[in-house]
């Protein structure tokens, strides 16, 4: 489970967080959405401990993400992440790129992580990739190797960070396809998206924030479909206008 | 024509000499192009952070070593310690010197190498719960020496010609090699073009196993 509890974060004199609370249950699949700005991907950063934060506490699985005393890169190892920009290793293979962190950070013998990377690569639909570098792959397939990057840890949680912006449209559908399937299969997952019809089908519930706080929480349902605060309803409209915006 | 009539033979004669002093050459380039390399990547970290007393620190080297002729930096080590009876043998000051020329010059190569790889790559490879220095090893500095190979490899070949102050401390590198071969004859001119023809041929060997090198880690 994570909790934030009360979490504020500031750039400069620039309020980013303030005060945030939410909790993150197991094997739910939480999504964030909120304007630019909002503070949204900012949090998710703060998660894993990215990003430091100037007050309140974030635990996960009962460890203090910012304690100093927390060793931060073995608790990250519960932790997976994505990013916009995928950041594959441009100068390793699909495979190596997988195989890296469980070889450096996990230990493991170089034969059993190129074992373990094979596996995680065919999980995501990229088996035939194996031996690809990252700039002779598409975007969409350079996203779903980064999932699986981040699956190789064997991480308790997941965490998504606009992963379907960058992407061409046609793209988008086969990154969705693969959270999809690792919802299915049990994971618990944290979503920043602009994606309002993912965040409709797919999430258990759904935070809106707005200005740095969390303006409305509660299921799909209640938060897309039937929103209580004005903010939402603004922001909803908003993002109904854009049909052709994928992101 | 003014009838210059060259003696080669003489040359000749002296080659195992040469030789022998193209082999120290070929030594302290090496040794002073992995210990410039190994001081020079972290020092490029600092400078890119570009805070606290790492950063300070670096930029002090890299100022004095690219702004003070080589020579100078020579005779810092060679004569400055033996001034406070410091004495070290002409092999190591010239080893040092060029070590520390190489370091200088090679923080900034590495320095224009990190800031083209994307911002986004060092926290991608922390997120994967890799320290610092791991991060560094595998993701970071394998795409630097990527960029800036071509500036790397002149350096490298810049500090090998930088070894030839060596004749001036009295180590019989090529050029101290040379200069004491050519005293008993006089013949400057024949012995000089010999020995400039080996350091242009070591200074391509240099280049070719550099590429080669380059072809097998990248496999391109």
């Amino acid at each position: 489970m994570i909790e934030i509890k009360d979490v504020r974060k500031t750039f400069g004199i620039l309020a980013v967080l303030k005060g945030i609370n939410l909790d993150v249950n197991k094997g739910e699949l939480l999504c964030l959405i909120g304007a630019s700005g909002s503070g949204k991907s900012t949090l998710l950063q703060c998660i894993n401990g990215l990003e430091p934060i100037q007050g309140g506490e974030i635990i996960v699985d009962g460890i203090s993400v910012h304690d100093p005393k927390t060793n931060i890169n073995m608790l990250r190892r519960k932790l997976g992440i994505v990013f916009q920009q995928y950041n594959a290793f441009p100068h390793l293979t699909a495979l190596e790129n997988v195989a890296l962190a469980p070889r450096v950070v996990a230990k493991r013998g170089r034969k059993e992580a190129l074992a373990l990377a094979q596996k995680h690569l065919d999980h995501v639909g990229l088996g035939n990739k194996a031996d690809s570098l990252p700039s002779q792959m598409s975007g969409g397939q350079q996203q779903r190797l980064a999932i699986a990057r981040a699956l190789a840890m064997e991480p308790s949680y997941m965490l998504f960070d606009e992963v379907t912006s960058a992407l061409d449209p046609e793209l988008v559908g086969e990154v969705l396809e693969t959270m999809r399937l690792l919802k299915s299969e049990g994971m618990t997952m944290v979503v920043v998206t602009h994606d309002i019809n993912f965040a409709r089908e797919s999430a258990d519930r759904v935070a809106f924030l707005h200005q740095g706080e969390v303006c409305e929480i509660g299921t799909a349902e209640e938060v897309i479909d039937n929103p209580q605060k004005e903010q939402t309803q603004k922001f909803l409209r908003r993002e109904k206008r854009k049909p052709l915006e994928v992101a | 024509m003014n009838g210059y009539q060259f003696y080669w033979s003489i040359v000749w004669d002296s080659l195992p000499l040469l030789l022998a002093g193209a082999w120290v050459t070929v030594q302290i380039t090496l040794l002073a192009f992995i210990i410039g390399t190994l001081i020079a990547m972290p020092m490029a970290v600092a400078r890119q952070h570009g805070e606290g007393w790492a950063y300070r620190f670096s930029t002090c080297w890299v100022e004095l070593s690219r702004n003070t002729p080589a020579v100078f930096q020579l005779y810092v080590f060679y004569f400055g310690l033996g001034a406070f009876h410091i004495n070290i043998s002409s092999y190591a000051a010239v080893l040092i010197s060029v070590s520390f020329n190489n370091a200088g010059y090679m923080t900034e190569i590495f320095r224009g190498g990190l800031s083209a790889i994307p911002r986004q790559q060092l926290p991608a490879a922390r997120s994967l719960g890799m320290t610092g220095a791991q991060s560094f090893i595998h993701v970071i500095f394998p795409q630097m020496f990527k960029v800036i190979f071509l500036a790397y490899v002149t350096q490298g070949i810049w500090g090998m010609l930088n070894t030839s102050l060596g004749m001036l401390v009295g180590l019989p590198e090529l050029s101290g090699a040379t200069q004491y071969a050519q005293s008993n004859s006089f013949r400057t001119f024949e012995f000089f073009l010999v020995t400039a023809l080996i350091y242009y041929l070591i200074a391509k060997a240099l280049q070719f196993s550099a590429q080669l090198a380059f072809r097998l880690v990248y496999r391109s």
